[in-house]
């Protein structure tokens, strides 16, 4: 087994001692993270990222991925002490966690949900070990047209399974196309959009949108539901911790289904959401008391936790593999290994392997931390969220200047970070998604340089993309993808 | 339109619509003008752009026209922001816009300490000693993780150029 041997030399790289300080320091901001309003895996990632410029590519992907097993762990301590969801993806643990913490259950639901998320991302990462190298070798074979076409399933899904309507997608991926398209053009030097602006020149940077979008919207958004924050109390004794988990594998049947709900959805991009959603759902329709659930069934916690983990693990996989990142933060990932100098694609596998192994290995660790981590720390963090939002909130929103200034050192960046914040202020409300415009942003120009090498290599005929039998295949699958939405459609015009 | 009205979503969903339609613009004349044609070479620049400043133009035709074809339907009901909802928004967002034009001026450790003490004096009627502490802190943090371990220099002002920074 090549993928062992490799996986040993990766955990020799990640159990060094600076490694496993990386990790441990990850995981508790990732904590903190997830915790707090306004923070998340994304922007979280995204502010701490130019901090990671001087340390070694590995330790700082170490640190990096850690901060964001961390933000999924966090996300759940709010939810069910305080029936707020720290992030997007613990939103359905709040249904079953919160009326748990109400009955006096709230270690039994925090033992859950931690359990859960740890098997989900256990599966995951074993996943990632087995299928990455595979994927890696597959995508060796590909050229510019595959690469485009596999970029164009990206996009497609995104359309095709976004619960927000998919014109309003289709605008928010484009305005993202835009942005990366503003400044240099990589391939003739040109200058585009900038209007003679220098700062321009540069272009739009995406951790300044990320920032912005997530971080100060986040914010504004809270600032405006008035939030009082009035939570359960969350303590955790080793005899609840070994109760839940005497009860956890009779379970067995919901974790195995959210953890394929969670690989499948991190794979093609439809990220930690969306899955913990349908596997929510799906843990109720499976159920034999449905009745249970949203008054405190311990499923509706498994199943959303379990589910959000392993996707969010698993996004990693194409990211590494083809370079496509399948959730926000692994956006910001994969941003920061082209910073580090690291070209994202097949050939990180062969070139890098310290680097990718290094990583994997961590993968396993984090998140053995992370559950040890939030076991035995919960009521410092429930702790955390008792502070008042009015010092909270100008302290995120201090995080988010420094955070947008440091990627460039550069004022303007703050400002044009405002911008961004009132436009996912609007965004969420109006329900555009944020998804597809951060993975656009951050993959503009890969999707673009390679559609204009595939259609120089026809002389401008878009007929090479169904040329080879690989290219043609991923088309046709990113074509159904894309018109789903009006099929589903259709669909119901004739049933009514 | 009377403050204590709600901001109703159809209005705001035209404005997002008309931006949307706008920037599409943008790029397609940016394209028109690095050229969005095919070259001797290959694709000019404006090529990949044009269709992109297409979609969104098209999109937000879509979005526009929906919104209007449903004006009646909505009458309204959909509100966007309620009068107390936005206020509170604005109370978060005008002290932040202060903040960030301050930092050019007084550098970002003054701008974050009076940010912070001022909005917990405001809207947390903590006393002045306890958010000035507060404020005091978090600027000596980030100092110290930015200045000293890190060496990132961050925007200063006059306050640290007479402390010798």
């Amino acid at each position: 087994m090549d993928e062992l041997s490799h996986l040993i030399q990766g955990f020799s790289i990640a159990l060094t001692l600076p490694n496993l300080g990386f990790m441990l320091v990850g995981i508790f901001l990732g904590v903190l993270i997830g915790v707090l309003p306004g923070l998340g895996g994304a922007n979280g990632v995204a502010i701490l990222l130019p901090l990671t410029f001087s340390m070694s590519p590995t330790s700082a992907i170490i640190m990096l991925s850690c901060i964001y097993w961390g933000a999924l762990f966090g996300g759940a301590i709010t939810s069910i002490l305080f029936n707020i969801p720290g992030e997007p993806w613990s939103v359905a643990t709040t249904f079953d966690g919160y009326p748990m913490a109400q009955k006096g259950q709230a270690s039994r639901a925090l033992t859950a949900a931690f359990t859960s998320s740890f098997v989900g991302a256990l599966v995951a990462v074993l996943m990632v070990t087995f299928l990455a190298p595979l994927v890696a070798k597959f995508a060796l074979n590909f050229g510019p047209p595959e690469l485009f076409a596999v970029q164009l399933l990206t996009f497609a899904s995104f359309i095709g399974m976004s619960k927000e309507p998919p014109v309003k997608t289709l605008l928010s991926m484009m305005l993202g196309f835009a942005l990366a398209a503003v400044g240099l053009d990589s391939v003739t030097g040109t200058l585009r959009m900038t209007y003679g602006q220098e700062s321009l020149l540069k272009g739009f940077d995406f951790l300044v949108a990320v920032i912005g979008l997530f971080g100060l919207g986040e914010i504004l958004l809270t600032m405006e539901e008035g939030l009082s924050f009035n939570g359960q109390r969350g303590r955790i004794t080793l005899k609840d911790v070994l109760n839940t988990w005497k009860e956890l594998p009779q379970y067995w049947a919901t974790s195995l289904r959210a953890c394929l709900i969670g690989c499948w959805m991190g794979i093609t991009p439809g990220g930690a959401t969306p899955a913990s959603f349908m596997s929510y759902g799906a843990a109720k329709r499976m159920s034999g008391q449905p009745q249970n659930f949203g008054h405190g069934a311990i499923e509706g916690v498994i199943a959303p936790e379990t589910a959000a983990h392993a996707a969010g693990t698993s996004a990693l996989l194409p990211m590494l593999t083809l370079g496509i990142p399948g959730s926000p933060t692994a956006a910001v990932l994969l941003g920061g290994l082209l910073i580090w100098g690291l070209q994202p694609g097949p050939l990180l596998f062969t070139e890098q392997p310290e680097f990718v192994w290094g990583l994997i290995a961590s993968m396993y660790l984090g998140n053995i931390v992370g559950l040890l981590v939030v076991l035995t720390t919960v009521p410092w963090w429930a702790a955390i969220l008792r502070l008042p939002f009015s010092i909270i909130a100008p302290v995120i929103v201090v995080i988010c200047a420094v955070g947008a200034y440091t990627v460039h050192n550069n004022l303007q960046d703050v400002y044009l970070m405002v911008f961004f914040g009132l436009m996912g202020y609007a965004f969420k409300k109006l329900q555009y998604p944020m998804a597809p415009l951060v993975l656009a942003l951050v993959l503009g120009d890969m999707a673009e340089s390679s559609f204009r090498q595939s259609i120089l290599m026809s002389q401008g005929s878009l007929s090479i993309f169904i040329a080879t039998p690989l290219a043609g295949a991923i088309t046709t699958l990113s074509l159904i993808m894309l018109f789903w939405p009006l099929v589903g459609r259709l669909r119901q015009l004739n049933r009514d | 339109m009377r403050s204590d009205q709600p901001i109703q979503t159809r209005w705001i969903e035209l404005l997002v619509a008309v931006c949307f339609a706008v920037a599409g613009i943008v790029v397609i004349l940016d394209s028109q003008r690095v050229g969005n044609a095919w070259a001797s070479d290959g694709p000019q620049p404006g090529y990949f752009p044009f269709y992109i400043g297409c979609l969104m133009l098209a999109g937000a035709a879509w979005v526009f026209l929906h919104t209007c074809l449903r004006w009646r339907l909505d009458g309204g009901r959909q509100v966007f922001a309620h009068a107390k909802e936005w206020r509170l928004m604005l109370m978060m967002l005008l002290p932040t816009v202060t903040y960030l034009v301050c930092i050019a001026w007084l550098g970002i450790y003054l701008s974050s300490c009076v940010f912070i003490a001022a909005f917990m004096v405001w809207q947390g009627r903590f006393t002045y000693l306890r958010s000035l502490l507060v404020g005091l802190s978090i600027s000596a943090a980030l100092f110290l993780l930015f200045e000293i371990w890190f060496l990132l220099p961050l925007p200063k002002g006059p306050l640290e150029t007479w402390l010798g920074y």
